[in-house]
């Protein structure tokens, strides 16, 4: 039967997830997969790198050289970028955005050392946009009285007459979908594009397809990086309100 | 009426295609927003780094209906759910 090359899954071009390996979890067939070993490699390289970074910091001189001023360089710019978006809340958020920060960025680019991008799995970003989810919904219950978030939630007509509430509850029930699918949608489309060029294109592709990777993998890898931790930000300091 | 496998596989092909039209409206919509982010620079240009990390969260939910159809075409293409 005649099929075009990208319809029958089988050739060179490999986007998918593969499953490695089978084990048998309370009687349920669960598979170790290549985003599971890509995950170990990027928690490796950030394991050891923290390791590193908190013995430079640890025996820091007072005026910092070589690799302590790189940590504190990274340090300082995460810590700015809460600061402008959340403001005075900030503090609080430095260490988890941080974090999200550096685990999607390293998980974006990690398409440069051959492994396939974790985050092109949506098994690993729909827990993220889950976390975002749980953080917006504690702050708002912590910061704002629960009149006000009834009064939110039927906000374009008056709090009495609550027929704008199902929308409104399917509205915050998107937010964590469309964030995890904007990143996940996001580097999967770089990967496959890098598939297809790999796998079309054969030997032809040898050493310009560089220029692309640094497209698909450094540029959009960063600004989705970018993107996530902003709408996580801001999101998180609307939940907080004025009052705070 | 039984459809063979290859009738069913280039209909979905016809409809990845077809999906992957959402791209224009992202398209449009981006273009705008970095159209007013270079004449808002031109103006105030102090105030460029908010102008554009404002212009880029912009973009980025702007982008987010075209990724569905992608994602919609991507489907089509690798999952083949028609085939089920």
């Amino acid at each position: 039967m005649m099929q075009g090359i990208l319809l029958s899954g089988s050739g060179d071009i490999d986007v998918m997830v593969h499953g490695l390996m089978k084990y048998s979890f309370f009687g349920h067939e669960v598979w170790i997969t290549t985003t599971h070993v890509s995950l170990l490699f990027v928690m490796l390289i950030l394991i050891v790198f923290s390791i590193i970074a908190g013995r430079a910091i640890k025996k820091g001189a007072e005026v910092p050289g070589g690799f302590q001023n790189v940590v504190e360089l990274i340090v300082e710019k995460l810590d700015g970028m809460v600061n402008t978006t959340m403001g005075k809340n900030g503090a609080k958020y430095y260490n988890y955005i941080g974090v999200v920060f550096i685990f999607i960025l390293f998980s974006n680019i990690s398409g440069l050392l051959g492994l396939r991008p974790p985050t092109a799995d949506y098994g690993v970003t729909f827990p993220l946009g889950i976390l975002t989810f749980i953080l917006i919904h504690f702050n708002q219950f912590k910061y704002q009285k629960p009149k006000d978030i009834w009064k939110d939630m039927c906000s374009p007509l008056p709090p009495w007459l609550p027929i704008w509430f199902p929308i409104n509850v399917i509205s915050e029930l998107a937010v964590p979908v469309s964030l995890s699918l904007r990143l996940f949608a996001n580097v999967l489309s770089g990967t496959i594009m890098m598939a297809l060029i790999y796998g079309i294109l054969g030997w032809i592709a040898t050493i310009w397809p560089a220029a692309l990777h640094v497209y698909f993998d450094l540029f959009s890898g960063a600004i989705q990086t970018y993107v996530f931790c902003m709408l996580t930000m801001t999101y998180i300091s609307n939940a907080i309100g004025e009052e705070a | 009426m039984e459809f063979n496998e290859s009738f069913i596989l280039g209909c979905s092909a016809i409809g990845a295609g077809l999906a992957v039209i959402a791209g224009i409206g992202p398209g449009v919509g981006q273009g705008i927003a970095a159209g007013h982010a270079a004449a808002a620079v031109g103006r105030n240009p102090g105030a460029k780094s908010s102008i554009t990390s404002t212009m880029i969260l912009g973009q980025a939910v702007a982008e987010t209906t075209g990724l569905y159809g992608l994602l919609v075409a991507i489907l089509l293409l690798f999952v083949k759910p028609l085939l089920w």
